[in-house]
């Protein structure tokens, strides 16, 4: 498909505006509608127009396995690593009030890295999905 | 009763969802219906949150009435649990596809059923 | 959108099932903003419309996309169904009415959620992940078993043989 005129300046288009607006949508969760899984979800959807647009095998150069499943243990760490450091600096597991000096500031901190924990998750376990399924289908006949 | 009528739409697409997945016995379809089913359970919870003359529960001074924010919370990991589910489903299809190569469920018993005639595979992985 | 379901139900070639599906998605979500759930009509649309039809898409494409005949008529699971949505709306019947301010569901925790001890504007994201934060937790690592289980189930081998096993009667 990246013989395809249109495909290809679509694509150089829409991809980097697509990832812009899930960072966006990611950080402010806030203030409107948005959060963690959105943002995850349209980071994937990116990717995933990429390696339809141009192949997995050159996606699999920008993102290699790895990276993915990296990303994929990394995310659930660092939910759970923010319980934990709630437990070190002297409150319950996963309690924000203890995170800064200021109660209100400590639950900002919380959630902000709570949100990035979860997209990351998200977003990796959606590409992950999508690489699978897409590898499978090398050496099977279409019936 | 003119109250209760979102509760019609909910029970209707409930139905037809659990229709698919009784009456249909391609493997896709049935996934399909049970997403169908899951869709119609999200509508269960929000509307009875929603308040007439109501918006969204984002916090600012020109409103006063909010809807109940506690069912979109729900939802919220309702639907991301719902596609987690429907990726092993459709993964498990695949599989299915690879050892008994046909994905209708009456065929897919019948392989079972008598493995002589129709033969299907012993799995080494 | 019973039109859509209804089509579904009865169309064979499984392509446009997938197509109604992410159709399906769309209005779905339409409604959910119609009921104030941005939120929740954000994540539906990203998800039940763009990564649903994608997975199914991509499953189809490694199977036969065409339903088979079915065999029978389907009397008895209408019946079943029929059934069940009757006994659903006589149960439904004692719930609340529609925008009612009164009911329960708006009393026990709500309030003190609304009182905004967090100072985030977005409730939803504040009760998700600090009122709630131990349930999103748990969500997070099913999202990452899914992506752990579906590793195990579809990983090629790594010494080139073609992962579909052979066929052999099984003795």
């Amino acid at each position: 498909m990246k013989d395809d005129l249109v495909f290809r300046v679509v694509g150089k288009l829409l991809i980097p505006f697509t990832l812009l607006f899930a960072i966006y949508v990611q950080f402010f969760g806030d203030f409107g509608p948005g959060g963690g899984f959105q943002a995850g979800v349209i980071i994937a959807a990116a990717i995933i127009f990429y390696a339809l647009i141009h192949g997995l095998e050159t996606t699999r150069r920008i993102m290699p396995d790895w990276v993915v499943e990296a990303m994929l243990a990394s995310g659930v760490l660092i939910y759970a690593g923010v319980g934990v450091a709630g437990l070190l600096l002297g409150g319950n597991y996963l309690d924000y009030n203890v995170l800064d000096h200021d109660a209100v500031l400590g639950q900002h901190r919380g959630i902000f890295w709570v949100e990035v924990g979860v997209a990351t998750t998200v977003s990796s376990v959606m590409v992950k999905i999508y690489y699978m399924f897409a590898s499978r289908g090398g050496s099977e006949g279409e019936p | 009763m003119i109250g209760h009528f979102t509760y019609i739409i909910t029970v209707f697409l409930m139905v037809a969802g659990l229709f698919i997945v009784i009456a249909r016995s391609n493997l896709i379809k049935k996934l399909i219906g049970l997403s169908i089913f899951q869709t119609s359970v999200y509508l269960l919870y929000i509307t009875p949150g929603k308040l007439v003359g109501g918006t969204a529960p984002i916090i600012s001074p020109n409103y006063t009435i909010y809807s109940n924010p506690l069912p979109h919370v729900l939802i919220l990991t309702a639907i991301v649990v719902g596609v987690a589910t429907l990726a092993l489903g459709l993964a498990l299809t695949v599989r299915i596809r690879e050892a008994y190569d046909t994905i209708e469920e009456d065929e897919i018993l019948a392989c079972d059923e008598n493995p002589t005639t129709a033969p299907d595979t012993e799995q080494s992985a | 959108m019973a039109i859509t379901v209804f089509t579904l139900a009865r169309t064979r070639k499984l392509f446009s099932v997938v197509v109604l599906s992410g159709i399906y998605s769309f209005l779905m979500a339409t409604v959910l903003v119609a009921l104030d759930a941005v939120d929740v009509a954000m994540t539906e649309a990203s998800v039940g419309a763009g990564i649903s039809t994608v997975l199914l898409l991509a499953a189809l494409s490694l199977c036969r996309s065409e339903e088979a005949k079915p065999v029978y008529k389907p009397w008895l699971p209408l019946a079943v169904s029929v059934t069940t949505g009757a006994l659903l709306i006589y149960g439904a019947m004692g719930l609340p009415n529609f925008g009612d301010a009164d009911a329960p569901m708006h009393r026990n925790v709500v309030p003190r959620y609304m009182q905004n001890e967090v100072e985030v504007p977005n409730v939803v994201t504040a009760v998700l992940a600090s009122f709630r934060g131990y349930d999103t937790l748990g969500e997070t690592t099913v999202v990452f078993t899914a992506g752990v289980g579906l590793i195990a189930l579809l990983r090629r081998r790594k010494n080139n043989e073609p992962a579909k096993p052979s066929r052999q009667d099984s003795i």
